[in-house]
């Protein structure tokens, strides 16, 4: 079990838990929130929604960029005592090889994941909908670093699969999926989205099912590695992605509701 | 002292009416006495997803007391039902089991640290000689108050307490949490103490000769505290507000409940620390 990028603070947490944290870490890998090469303060609050099963959220990614993140925070994460994945996301491919250059130079990152849910700055497209651009940004990425490189992807699409292929043509080391739905959700108090954004994105169980569909699908497509996720939060549920195609199970949502989620459902495997 | 790596599971020990408001009890185990401040994550064991497959999420809630007890601490939680997850806690059973998360957040700083933070002091703070401590809170905002106030006075620092309620029907916790102290009290309906708003008390208290020397600290509904933090700014005397915002985690994961940090950036409730200026900031009880 690994975390979803975004949903576990590992440095915050340590404050909250102190030592315990590293003494019982609840993942076998650490995957970061996403670095953007400058620093992002993140949306305007109302950043979260409950719904039945899940909730939509829209945090827009606030990091300290990647200067800030490797002078302040890979130092903090390199103490954790699992693998460490970096989360990466940039507009454009210049910005992504700086990315992944300056993350993947350093000895305590093991792989770089690759957020392809933003636009193209140039295109004006969404990279991981595209399987074009998916396959042209891997390609460009590729040459730059030894380390495994994961595509995350988007299930906003149509056919995960075809960008899945694409990934895998680019060079890319294996998929994790799924990212959250676009979603919304009106605040019946006052007749608006309830998330400041107007949309956001959907997890928990709510998306199991969905999650499932495409993981058998992409599974079903290429040769390399799948991660998957999207609303584990037992054993049992954890079982029907690996039945579906993971070789990786991912946990997200449910460490907001139980902190040490990764590593009860890791016990709740048969 | 940090909380203890992970949920873990609490009987509820009690659950009455306080008011129009339900005052419940726990028994922690494991966890350390949380200061005043400091908030948990709650859930309760079985049908926490009801109809429509809500709640989902843990509810944060400021912890109005806490006490040692035979078997461990025991916590009181003063809790006003407003939507699926507080109507749930509501309902809790004497003997029924909560999932709880904590103690977390930041605890209120003391009145002699504000004046330094706020950079007042002048000399040596003596926070015995001097005005001391203004608790302001409005409605179920009272609940981090009644920790606060008793912590205050175990440290000698005077306190006084000022406490607003909507009407008859939305208040609660008085005759609970603050029956061994003075309180002045406000309500909207004029049904107890002053009729109106309970800034409208701490404005006078605010033009008295000591209040230079005073700190206030203060929770409840964001217009009263923004009277709140004017009527201090204006009066050049430092506040601490105890803020809420929706949370799905309480300890730094989600990034949900991130509010204005006075700098163009956000700052999460849960474990950012409190920012100084124009006012500190802690988190409270979470909506819904």
């Amino acid at each position: 079990m690994i975390n979803a990028s975004g949903t576990f603070d590992a440095i915050a947490a340590r404050r909250v838990y102190g030592d315990a944290l590293l003494a019982d870490f609840p993942f076998s890998a650490f995957v970061s929130k996403t670095i953007t090469p400058e620093p992002r303060a993140g949306n305007e609050p109302q950043r979260i929604w409950e719904t039945p099963a899940g909730m939509i959220n829209s945090i827009g990614l606030p990091n300290k960029g990647l200067e800030g993140f490797l002078v302040g925070d890979l130092p903090q994460l390199a103490e954790l005592p699992v693998p460490l994945i970096v989360s990466v996301m940039a507009t454009d491919r210049e910005e992504f090889a700086r990315l992944v250059t300056g993350v993947g130079e350093r000895d305590e990152v093991a792989g770089i994941e690759l957020n392809v849910s933003c636009p193209n700055v140039h295109s004006g497209l969404i990279v991981g909908e595209q399987p074009s651009e998916t396959e042209a940004l891997l390609e460009h990425l590729r040459p730059l670093t030894e380390k495994p490189l994961i595509v995350k992807l988007t299930p906003n699409v149509a056919n995960p699969a075809e960008v899945a292929v694409a990934a895998e043509r680019g060079g890319a080391d294996a998929v994790s999926l799924i990212n959250t739905l676009k979603a919304s959700a009106i605040d019946p108090a006052t007749g608006e989205p309830g998330i400041a954004a107007g949309h956001g994105g959907l997890s928990g169980p709510a998306v199991r099912p969905v999650a499932v569909a495409q993981l058998r699908a992409v599974a079903a497509a290429i040769q390399i590695r799948v991660i998957g996720m999207g609303g584990v939060s037992s054993g049992a549920d954890a079982m029907e992605m690996i039945a579906a195609g993971a070789t990786l199970v991912a946990v997200g949502t449910e460490s907001f509701r139980d902190p040490r989620a990764g590593e009860r459902i890791a016990r709740e495997l048969p | 002292m940090t909380a203890p790596f992970g949920r873990r599971l609490c009987e509820v020990s009690e659950n009455r009416a306080s008011g129009g408001y339900r005052l419940f009890s726990l028994i922690d185990a494991e966890g350390p006495e949380p200061l005043p401040g400091q908030f948990y994550m709650l859930a309760t064991e079985r049908h926490w997803d009801q109809a429509d497959g809500r709640p989902f999420l843990p509810r944060a809630l400021s912890v109005a007391e806490a006490a040692p007890a035979a078997n461990g601490v025991r916590l009181d939680f003063l809790i006003e039902g407003i939507g699926p997850g507080t109507d749930r806690l509501c309902e809790l059973e004497p003997g029924e089991n909560v999932w709880l998360n904590g103690p977390l957040g930041n605890s209120f700083t003391t009145p002699r640290e504000l004046h330094q933070i706020f950079n007042l002091a002048d000399g040596e703070f003596d926070a015995v000689r001097v005005a001391g401590a203004i608790l302001v809170g409005g409605g179920i905002g009272i609940v981090p108050l009644a920790l606060l106030r008793r912590t205050f006075a175990a440290q000698n620092i005077p306190t006084r307490v000022l406490l607003g309620f909507r009407d008859e029907a939305h208040s609660g916790g008085l005759d609970d949490l603050f029956a061994c102290c003075e309180v002045r009290l406000a309500t909207e309906d004029g049904h107890r103490g002053h009729e109106g708003y309970v800034t409208d008390l701490l404005a006078v208290m605010l033009e008295g000769d000591d209040a230079g020397s005073a700190a206030v600290y203060s929770c409840g509904p964001p217009p009263m505290l923004d009277a709140v933090a004017a009527l201090c700014y204006e009066a050049k005397v430092p506040c601490e507000l105890a803020m809420e915002s929706p949370m799905a985690c309480g300890y730094g994961a989600c990034f949900g409940c991130a509010v204005p940090d006075g700098n163009g950036g956000y700052a999460r409730l849960c474990v950012d620390p409190p920012h100084p200026h124009p006012v500190s900031t802690h988190p409270s009880s979470s909506a819904a």
